[in-house]
């Protein structure tokens, strides 16, 4: 381990994801004595944050953010960054396409370290660190690709991959003496045994495993999703809350120019509830029920058909006749009674 | 030294953390904000990105459906 003395100690800025790869990766650095700070971005779309946890069920699991975590074990900062606007172009006109899902792997990483080499110009830090390992993803991981996101985010070789250095052309870091090539890695492929082997020599424990990706747009259902609002729309665009609500209730599609979304248990519910202005909403009132959100127009006869689905989803599913109360967006009320659609009733294309 | 506050509320994490840490920014060493958020994710965030960036947290408590936690600005 090698301290660098202070004036002349380098400052990287590592992109810190949460999983294990990025905090081996920081950690390698801080072991060369380099001043380390992480950053995060935020696109909306991250399986950090709690937003996956917005059902009950998940409430009795711990709560934690890895980025975070990761940050402290390390013992350096983190800035987390909201880049929530600035991603959309990125998701809606990804230059390279998307992988098996809605997910533009390879334009997300190249912007993401554009980002950073950004952030890392505007405070005056010297290099940039991701914890990249050669040919691990399909998409943003191939050898080839590697190349591809060093020149397009524009950080050159100011662009230091710790984990897999060694297989790469040497970066300024390592040409300028900053740090020891000798004691980066040569990890590439899928297999996962050095990094685990690797966390186990600095005591890492209860790392994150996050199965897929970093991001929902690598889940086949929450890609549906999105694409089913973009055909509903016409147009590829979102907002924040668009693709909040995608990760809540049930989805269903029974025309094409509504959808409903019925929350599936409390902790749903109570989330939808902060929604009631933007939408128009179905309660249940004789019986236990979810809040339904409707986004569409409906006439006053498609609202009742609607709420036949939605009576589906309550306590009253086998009664003769449930009591319920839409809410126009703009706040007009109606009340009626339906009977809950049986069932076999429920077309299994409505679903999302 | 002067008291703020600051609604979190109807966010869901990481965004009551961003909010906190854009506001502490705007501050002073010594100054305090009182951060009110719904998500109760936050209780573990923010005093986790407290600590990682050298901030104390001197109150932190749940009301009911909200959680409210209060900061003093170190650095
Ligand atoms: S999984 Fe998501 S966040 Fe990760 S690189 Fe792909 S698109 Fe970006």
């Amino acid at each position: 381990m090698s301290q660098q003395p202070k004036s002349k100690q380098k400052r990287a800025v590592a992109l810190i994801s949460g999983g294990l790869d990025s905090l081996l990766a920081a950690k390698l650095m801080l072991d060369q004595g380099i001043h380390v700070e992480g950053i995060n971005f935020y696109t909306g779309f991250c399986v950090e944050g709690h937003t996956h946890a917005i059902r009950k069920k998940d409430k009795a699991k711990p709560k934690r953010n890895n980025a975070l975590w990761s940050a402290e074990q390390l013992g350096i900062k983190l800035h987390i960054i909201d880049i929530i606007d600035e991603y959309k172009d990125v998701l809606i006109n990804p230059k390279h396409g998307y992988g098996a899902n809605m997910n533009p792997c390879l334009d997300c990483k190249i912007f993401m370290v554009s980002k950073a080499k950004q952030w890392m110009e505007e405070n005056g830090f010297d290099f940039i660190i991701t914890g990249e390992v050669m040919g691990q993803r399909p998409m943003s991981q191939r050898k080839d690709l590697l190349p591809v996101v060093v020149r397009e985010s524009g950080a050159d070789d100011r662009l230091l991959r710790p984990l897999c250095a060694k297989n790469l052309a040497a970066t300024l870091p390592e040409r300028e003496g900053w740090v020891n090539r000798e004691d980066l890695k040569d990890f590439s492929g899928r297999n996962r045994k050095p990094q685990m082997a690797l966390a186990a020599e600095y005591k890492f424990e209860d790392y994150a495993t996050p199965a897929g990706g970093c991001c929902f747009l690598t889940d086949e259902n929450y890609s549906k999703k999105l694409v089913d609002l973009w055909q509903a729309r016409n147009k590829k665009d979102y907002e924040l809350d668009d693709i909040m609500l995608l990760k809540v209730g049930r989805h269903l599609r029974p025309q094409p120019h509504y959808k409903l979304i019925v929350s599936r248990e409390d902790g749903e519910n109570k989330f939808l509830k902060g929604y009631k202005k933007q939408f128009s909403t179905i309660e249940i009132k004789s019986h236990n029920g979810p809040l339904t959100l409707v986004d569409g127009k409906l006439s006053d006869e498609e609202f009742r058909f609607a709420s036949r689905i939605a009576a589906r989803f309550s306590q009253g599913r086998d009664a003769e006749s449930v009591t319920i109360k839409v809410t126009r967006q703009n706040g007009e009320e109606l009340s009626f009674d339906i009977s809950p659609m049986p069932v076999s009733e429920i077309k299994q294309e409505w679903y999302i | 030294m002067s008291h703020y506050t600051l609604d979190a509320r109807n966010s869901l994490c990481p965004m009551p953390v961003i909010k906190t840490q854009n506001k502490i920014a705007e501050l002073l060493v010594g100054d305090t904000v009182e951060v009110t958020c719904t998500d109760p994710g936050a209780l573990n965030d923010i005093p986790a990105w407290c600590r990682i960036n050298g901030h104390s947290i001197k109150e932190s408590y749940e009301n009911g459906d909200e959680v409210v936690i209060v900061i003093q600005v170190e650095n």
